[in-house]
């Protein structure tokens, strides 16, 4: 037999009677579990997740559920398929096992695993103070459960609303206050909403957004204290600038944490900065050696990207979860030859004060936008990102229809700024003007692309070799 | 019926508003809202829905409830992404 044939026999057999284990039962998990057997996966599957419900979807937490048009609890997510899982939910993975491919769970159970998918995704970033952050009133929002509490503190008519931290999330959070007619003010660390993620220049047409809706918007402030009445209930937020502001909701809005720290110990390449894998989404043990067995999908894990200079990304996006999730789940049941990928440009959508916000590509990189059609003034418009003479992103306001077509610039790598001249670009759209973005080793609550690692072009690192 | 829409393909065409506007609504000129869980009763509206989208954006599951009652030659043709019973 040759080796290639022993390789087949070997994934005959995971195929037929192999155990595949999930850790993290949501978006990426789920969709990963039916692309196992679409590929004709008989064996056991196994799907753990630490909260309670089957996979539900998160983006309509921040839009339609707290808008009161749909029910947080209506959001579990349309299957594909039957996937015919044992389903572990509501008790987490607490550690990891390589040697002897063993999951250990809360509960105290073990799970044996011939190939394994981690996809435990991000977590809300608390409150640094865990008092005040105890607080009745103050909330985060990433699960159903925080939506639930959140939408009836709403429903109960509250004087004011503190949204602390203007990034996607509490932009949509503040966006939904104002439509349902309640008084808001935002308190935001950057000089504007969405600055992280889009750059000043974008920030700055975000910024008029929310003041044009009445939001009271705080910009480079940090919000120090949280102030409880004597019941326990949260009464006020006080303000870097000395400002205190009364409050019945607070709401916590400063980006995510990623959820790795049930592996530590376990020889496993993850941290902070979430599982770094290779572009075929195999995870990396700590001495940088990659696993066969292990892989990682969704917001969790970070991977290398040939088009933005093999620098390793880490995207809190949905799509990214989706189609990381389907090459995981081809490549663990592929011999070598047969993997693909993930190559997934990203993109992003958001919907605020009636507003359809989209993205492609990675815009922290760029260091210059220009404004290729239409105007900011109007709300409706198109802005790319250049990176060296090339496109490396796009943002579009109320313009999502030539997304694909800068998308396409993207990919083919087109000149920056764009030579072209389209039907409805403005005087203010002739020029680059810098992108603005803050200094990438300030932290800012919310980019949702995070770039992790040094371009291979930039001669930043100083390696150390260990005695 | 369960659904969820990749609003990353999304190009807000509102077909999908226009045959069933019980379950989806534009907002504002572009960004689509929907109800992630319809009741029986729109189905067949939202089945058009789902066939009418231009981007095929729209995934739908239909469950045994859903499928009650339901033509035979109806269920076999329904389009693409739907899910089916489980
Ligand atoms: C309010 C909100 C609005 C959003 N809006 C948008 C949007 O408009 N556009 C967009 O592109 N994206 C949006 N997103 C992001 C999108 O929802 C995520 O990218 C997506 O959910 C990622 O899926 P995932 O499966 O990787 O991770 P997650 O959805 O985070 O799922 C991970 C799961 O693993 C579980 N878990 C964690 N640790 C363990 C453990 N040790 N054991 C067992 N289980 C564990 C978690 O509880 C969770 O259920 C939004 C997110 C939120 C919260
Ligand atoms: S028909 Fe499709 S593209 Fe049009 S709004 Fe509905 S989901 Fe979006």
């Amino acid at each position: 037999m040759t080796t290639a044939g022993a390789h087949d026999g070997a994934l005959e057999h995971l195929k037929r009677e192999g155990r595949i284990v999930i850790v993290g039962a949501s978006l990426a998990g789920l969709r990963a579990a039916e692309t196992m057997r679409e590929k004709g996966f008989a064996g056991s599957l196994t799907l753990i997740g630490d909260e309670p419900h089957e996979p539900y979807d998160r983006p309509p937490l921040s839009k339609q559920v707290l808008l009161g048009n749909a029910v947080a609890d209506h959001t579990t997510l349309p299957r594909r398929r039957a996937i015919d899982a044992d389903w572990r939910l509501g008790v987490p993975a607490t550690g990891l096992d390589m040697a002897a491919r063993r999951v250990r769970l809360g509960n105290g159970d073990e799970v044996e695993y011939d190939r394994l998918l981690i996809a435990t995704g991000v977590r809300a970033r608390p409150w640094p103070n865990a008092e005040e952050a105890s607080l009745d009133g103050v909330f985060v929002l990433r699960t159903r459960d925080d939506a639930v509490g959140l939408q009836r503190a709403l429903t109960d008519s509250p004087r004011r609303v503190v949204v602390i931290g203007a990034g996607f999330t509490g932009s949509e959070i503040a966006s939904a206050c104002r439509e349902r007619g309640l008084n808001v003010t935002v308190a935001e660390r950057g000089s504007a909403p969405l600055v992280g993620a889009l750059g000043g220049v974008i920030g700055e047409v975000a910024a008029e957004m929310h003041r044009e809706h009445e939001v009271d918007l705080r910009t480079g402030v940090m919000v120090t204290a949280l102030e409880g009445d004597p019941s326990g209930r949260v009464r006020a937020a006080h303000l870097s600038d000395g400002a205190t502001v009364e409050a019945d909701v607070v709401v916590v809005s400063l980006g995510a944490q990623r959820n790795t720290e049930w592996l530590a110990g376990s020889g496993l390449g993850a941290g902070p900065r979430g599982i770094a894998c290779d572009a075929g989404c195999r995870a990396f043990d700590v001495r940088g050696i990659v696993t066969d067995d292990i892989y990682v999908a969704g917001d969790v894990a970070r991977s290398p990207h040939a088009l933005f200079g093999y620098q390793f990304l880490s995207l809190e996006h949905w799509g990214n979860a989706v189609a990381q999730a389907d090459t995981a789940a081809h490549n663990m049941l592929s011999v070598s030859a047969d993997r693909r990928p993930h190559l997934w440009v990203p993109a992003f959508w958001s919907s605020q004060f009636g507003v359809n916000i989209k993205s492609v590509g990675v815009p922290p990189m760029g260091t210059e936008i220009m404004i290729t059609q239409g105007s900011p003034a109007e709300r409706r418009f198109a802005a790319v990102y250049g990176y060296q003479g090339r496109v490396i992103a796009a943002v579009t306001f109320d313009n999502c229809r030539w997304l694909p077509f800068y998308e396409h610039q993207i990919e083919s790598t087109a000149p920056f700024p764009p030579p072209f001249s389209t039907v409805d670009r403005r005087p203010e759209g002739n020029k680059p003007v810098p992108a603005d973005f803050p200094d990438p080793s300030v932290p800012t609550h919310g980019p949702t692309i995070t770039l992790s690692g040094y371009s291979p072009a930039d001669r930043k690192m100083t390696f150390t070799p260990g005695r | 019926m369960r659904l969820v829409v990749d609003l990353n393909r999304c190009q807000g065409y509102a077909q999908c508003a226009f045959l069933a506007p019980d379950v989806f609504a534009m907002h504002g000129d572009e960004s689509l809202l929907y109800n992630p869980e319809a009741p029986p009763e729109q189905r067949e509206d939202v089945l058009r829905a789902v066939a009418a989208c231009p981007v095929q954006a729209i995934l739908l599951e239909l469950t045994d409830e859903d499928m009650a009652n339901m033509p035979a030659a109806d269920a076999a043709g329904s389009s693409a992404p739907s899910g089916g019973p489980r």
